[in-house]
């Protein structure tokens, strides 16, 4: 095409208001589009391993999940249903601006029930309804490297991955319980992926992991800062570092049960009612707490 | 209380936006228009530009105005808006030496073939606050101008084009070899297309750099001038002006000019030993969009500072400078401790209370056993 | 009986280096800098045997190569060239093919790559710095220290790495309360025998001290030899003992090997050596021992 046929159709698409002023559907073009399935696809071949790609800036900042934003651009259809979610939660803040976003440059239908939908992009929880391999989960990372918490420098990790030169993360484990008791690290516990990779599997509550092993869903994770892409595909194994005298575990919420729907086995969030900090809980997965409530209240 | 589900994140947003735009409607002045930015505050503009990536005055200018003269945002709209326009193609490389000149000096030579050219800088300016402004207006403004003007000759023979003084130190011999010209260089990365890997190619370095944020650049530039860094640096030649912008002609195939962009270009000279064993100036580049000197004088410095053999401090660490100026990535990062991070909180919290409870035990035990 | 370990023609040179520099350099010369292009080389052409359940010392001054040496076999650094291989025995079995069907000694060692390096690394050497800061992590606990090996070997129990760390601890006669302390609360003394205890913790078959002490107070370093000199009557290690000091040399080793300026001018049994010095070197070595 011509530079001047292309200047004139492009001032004739801005000059009639389309859709979002005249982007693509799925505002990505597909070039970008192709490069991110490209890294998807190799992201799945490696599982465990983080693939760096050409992070296209979006109109959302950095670090507010423009790398899970990516993958599902990269992905989504017109007959696909979504469902975006943030700490467990459909109408928080950062989901709803996600949507927002979503809506202005894609037609697709959206959901807050987890079975409901075909793709569901997450940050910091995984829905506590088990998944299936009709469906996929994306889950937005702000930092991508496990090891970052001994060692800074982006040279030396990727070495530590290529070499399986682990046994600094493990020191730091083994420095935790000897200054702890207790391993400290709450959320984004380090994992081992198909028994090669320690990979970060995002700020997710330990609740969360063992959620990842053996998953029938298709996992994938996106840094769009950081520029990294990385997945877990469905039916491989994802193990918590752990030692054989110190077990990995979930937090514990003994004694405790959703205010609003009554579920004693799910993430509880924890509010604090009024100044005396008297405590209340409800379930981090609103969606979830929702069926259960409509079903008791029926 | 009953338990309110967040179901009114929609309505809240939008209420948000909304007070924010009122925030750009104080006062009873009238409407800014962005003619007035782009003409009135050119070196806001240029530096959205420059941050942003992207050469366009009048989209920076309406930046400028929509974040209320907040630049990092400005610049980040840009980016964004620079991620959905289709790739054309690439410019022919450009000769900095056929730059049309509005400033140029060196501080290396008294005087430099063509000559000391100050242009339009404040350096020389007191910094007083000049109340006459309060009551800025075109009367004001005609009468400065036919002020300036009538002391200037009638005719005046400008050179359009001046040669750089780098060239003298070369054809001298005094120049190190620019690293990065042989071929295996020649190949130019584009940062936008691939993840910068370390170590980085010098394109990809410098592309980063001249989208950096101005502010994180000078820090780390100056922490190496102050002495955390062994480069003692003279400006070779600073030099301003219009850079003719050519493409191959789609049709013809041949060099065609679409224009040009008005950049700044910074080349610093430090004493390195060159490795004949010969000492010679080794060159640190610098090159932004529009007039913007402390970012194009930083980020020269900066470039100097990454060839040290071994990092000794933090500018002469390339992974630690990369990964750090981009003002865009830098800013969503700080921003998003905003963001909700109760889940993550009270993951936390359980893990504190484990690990209190094992410290409580422990003491127990040991009175225990002091006791008996 | 047949060395554990191979070494000829072990160099390594920095700088480009051009056809002047082995003829610019050495102990002729004086230097291990080549003046017409600047390269430094550090070591040159240094070929010998080291055999099971012995110490072999390397003596020289600064810039004699000896620490460079050291760097190469720990494989620190990448040679400019020489083989390094392995015998058999060495037991490294689940290495795959590391070893030939009918040849007793394995490829060339230094060929081979980083991560295979590291695994014969992990399982056959330790070694020993002057400078524990190199060899020990300062703010890691000295049981941390000592587990760090442990761990990159696969253990997983902490009960039982803390069953061997206590172990090690008492055998080089460290406070096992102090276990969980981190070494640069130690003094210099005691974090050297940090160092011994972490480089012993995974069997090691050959063990490097690179100066070990040099810069401790003359009783500290007296009960330091001793401890080394009884581990490896127990552990029937192999070593490689760097020094400058010529007495060190003598109370650990039954070989040594003379350097200077990158290469080895003298070698031999340490009574020999001593005794009757035949490079001029050597003999001024020996004669200005105080």
């Amino acid at each position: 095409m011509q530079l001047n046929e292309w200047l004139e159709k492009d001032s004739q698409a801005r000059s009639t208001g389309e859709k979002a002023g005249g982007y693509p559907f799925g505002f990505m073009d597909d070039g970008a589009k192709k490069e991110i399935r490209r890294s998807i696809l190799k992201a799945v071949a490696i599982p465990g391993y983080q693939v760096p790609y050409g992070s296209r800036e979006m109109p959302i900042a950095r670090g507010w999940g423009t790398g899970g934003v990516q993958i599902t651009l990269s992905m989504i259809k017109p007959d696909d249903i979504l469902k975006v979610i943030d700490q467990g939660c459909d109408g928080s803040v950062n989901a709803v601006n996600i949507k927002k976003f979503f809506a202005s440059v894609s037609d697709v239908a959206i959901t807050t029930d987890t079975l409901e939908a075909t793709i569901i992009q997450t940050r910091h929880r995984i829905p506590e309804e088990p998944m299936t391999e009709d469906q996929i989960l994306v889950l937005q990372v702000p930092y991508p490297e496990a090891l970052r918490e001994v060692e800074p420098s982006e040279t030396e990790t990727r070495r530590m991955h290529a070499e399986a030169d682990y046994s600094r993360m493990w020191l730091y484990l083994y420095e935790d319980i000897v200054n702890y008791g207790e391993i400290t690290i709450s959320y984004r516990y380090p994992v081992t992926v198909n028994g090669r990779y320690i990979m970060d599997p995002s700020p997710i509550p330990r609740w969360d992991v063992p959620k990842l092993h053996m998953a029938e869903t298709l996992l994938l994770f996106g840094a769009g800062r950081e520029k990294r892409i990385y997945a877990i595909p469905p039916y491989t194994a994802v193990e918590p570092l752990e030692f054989e005298d110190h077990k990995f575990r979930v937090e514990d919420f003994t004694g405790k049960a959703c205010s609003r729907c009554g579920a004693t086995d799910t993430f509880l969030d924890e509010v604090i009612d009024n100044m005396d900090g008297g405590r209340s809980h409800f379930c981090s997965d609103t969606g979830y707490c929702d069926k259960r409530y409509d079903t008791w209240n029926h | 209380m009953g338990y309110v589900a967040v179901k009114g994140g929609n309505e809240a947003i939008e209420k948000a936006c909304a007070l924010f735009a009122l925030q750009g409607m104080n006062g009873s002045s009238s409407p800014l228009e962005v003619a007035q930015i782009r003409d009135q505050l050119p070196l806001a503009v240029d530096r959205v530009m420059g941050e942003g990536s992207l050469y366009a005055p009048d989209l920076a200018a309406l930046a400028i105005k929509q974040t209320f003269g907040d630049t990092l945002e400005a610049s980040f709209m840009l980016r964004a808006f620079r991620a959905t326009q289709p790739r054309l193609g690439y410019s022919l490389s450009l000769n900095t030496e056929k730059m049309r000149i509005v400033r140029r000096i060196s501080s290396a030579f008294k005087d430099i073939p063509g000559g000391q050219i100050l242009g339009a800088t404040s350096d020389y300016s007191l910094r007083l606050l000049d109340f006459d402004l309060l009551e800025d207006d075109e009367a004001r403004r005609k009468a400065f101008r036919e002020r300036v003007f009538s002391t200037l000759p009638d005719n005046l023979e400008l050179p359009e084009t001046f040669p750089k003084v780098i060239s003298i130190l070369r054809r001298e011999g005094l120049l190190e070899e620019t690293p990065g010209i042989n071929a295996k260089e020649a190949v130019l990365t584009d940062i936008t297309r691939q993840s910068l890997t370390f170590p980085a190619s010098r394109s990809a370095a410098l592309q980063s750099m001249a989208r950096g944020e101005t502010g994180g650049m000078l820090t780390l530039a100056y922490s190496s001038m102050r002495g955390y860094g062994n480069i003692h640096p003279t400006l070779g030649e600073l030099r301003i002006g219009y850079l003719p912008l050519t493409i191959t002609h789609p049709v013809t195939g041949e060099p065609y000019v679409v224009g040009e962009v008005k950049v700044t270009e910074a080349e610093v000279l430090a004493r390195f030993q060159g490795k004949d064993g010969m000492p010679k100036f080794s060159l640190g580049y610098g090159f932004c969009f529009g007039q913007n000197e402390i970012k194009a004088i930083s980020m020269a410095v900066l470039d100097r500072c990454a060839r040290a053999e071994k990092p000794t401090c933090p500018a002469e660490d390339q992974e630690f400078v990369l990964y750090h100026i981009d003002g865009i990535e830098a800013m969503g990062f700080a921003n998003h401790w905003k963001l909700p991070h109760y889940v993550d909180f009270l993951s936390d919290l359980d893990r504190l209370r484990k690990a209190q409870d094992v410290a409580r035990s422990s003491n127990a035990k040991e009175e225990t056993d002091a006791a008996e | 009986m047949e060395p554990l370990i191979r070494i000829r023609g072990l160099s390594k040179q920095f700088g480009q280096g051009c056809e002047r520099c082995l003829d610019a350099t050495g102990p002729e010369h004086d230097t291990n800098l080549c003046r017409y292009c600047g390269s430094v080389m550090a070591c040159n052409d240094v070929s010998f045997d080291l055999y099971r359940n012995e110490a072999l010392g390397i003596v020289g001054e600064s810039g004699s190569g000896k620490s460079t040496l050291v760097r190469l076999l720990h494989f620190e650094w990448e040679a400019s060239g020489g083989t390094v291989e392995l015998h058999r025995s060495a037991g490294l079995d689940n290495l795959t093919d590391l070893f030939e069907a009918n040849s007793d000694y394995s490829r060339n060692l230094l060929g081979l790559t980083h991560f295979q390096k590291r695994q014969i690394r992990n399982a056959l050497m330790g070694i020993v710095y002057q400078n524990p800061h190199l060899g020990l992590r300062m703010q890691v606990s000295s049981g941390g220290n000592i587990a760090e090996r442990l761990l990159g070997a696969g253990w997983r129990n902490i009960a039982r790495m803390r069953e061997r760390s206590a172990e090690l601890l008492e055998k080089t006669e460290i406070p096992v309360a102090r276990m969980d302390e981190p070494p640069c609360n130690f003094s210099g003394g005691m974090q050297q025998r940090v160092q011994i205890a972490k480089a012993l913790s995974n069997k090691p078959l050959i063990l490097f001290l690179d100066e070990v002490t040099t810069g401790l107070d003359l009783s500290v370093q007296a009960r330091v030899l001793d401890l080394i000199r009884n581990l490896r009557n127990e552990f029937k290690l192999s070593m490689l003992v760097v020094s400058h000091d010529l007495g060190v040399i003598n109370l650990l080793c039954q070989r040594t090997m003379v350097m200077k300026a990158g290469r080895v001018v003298e070698a031999g049994l340490t009574d020999q050596i001593l005794q009757d010095p035949q490079h001029r070197y050597t003999q001024l070595l020996v004669a200005s021992q105080l």
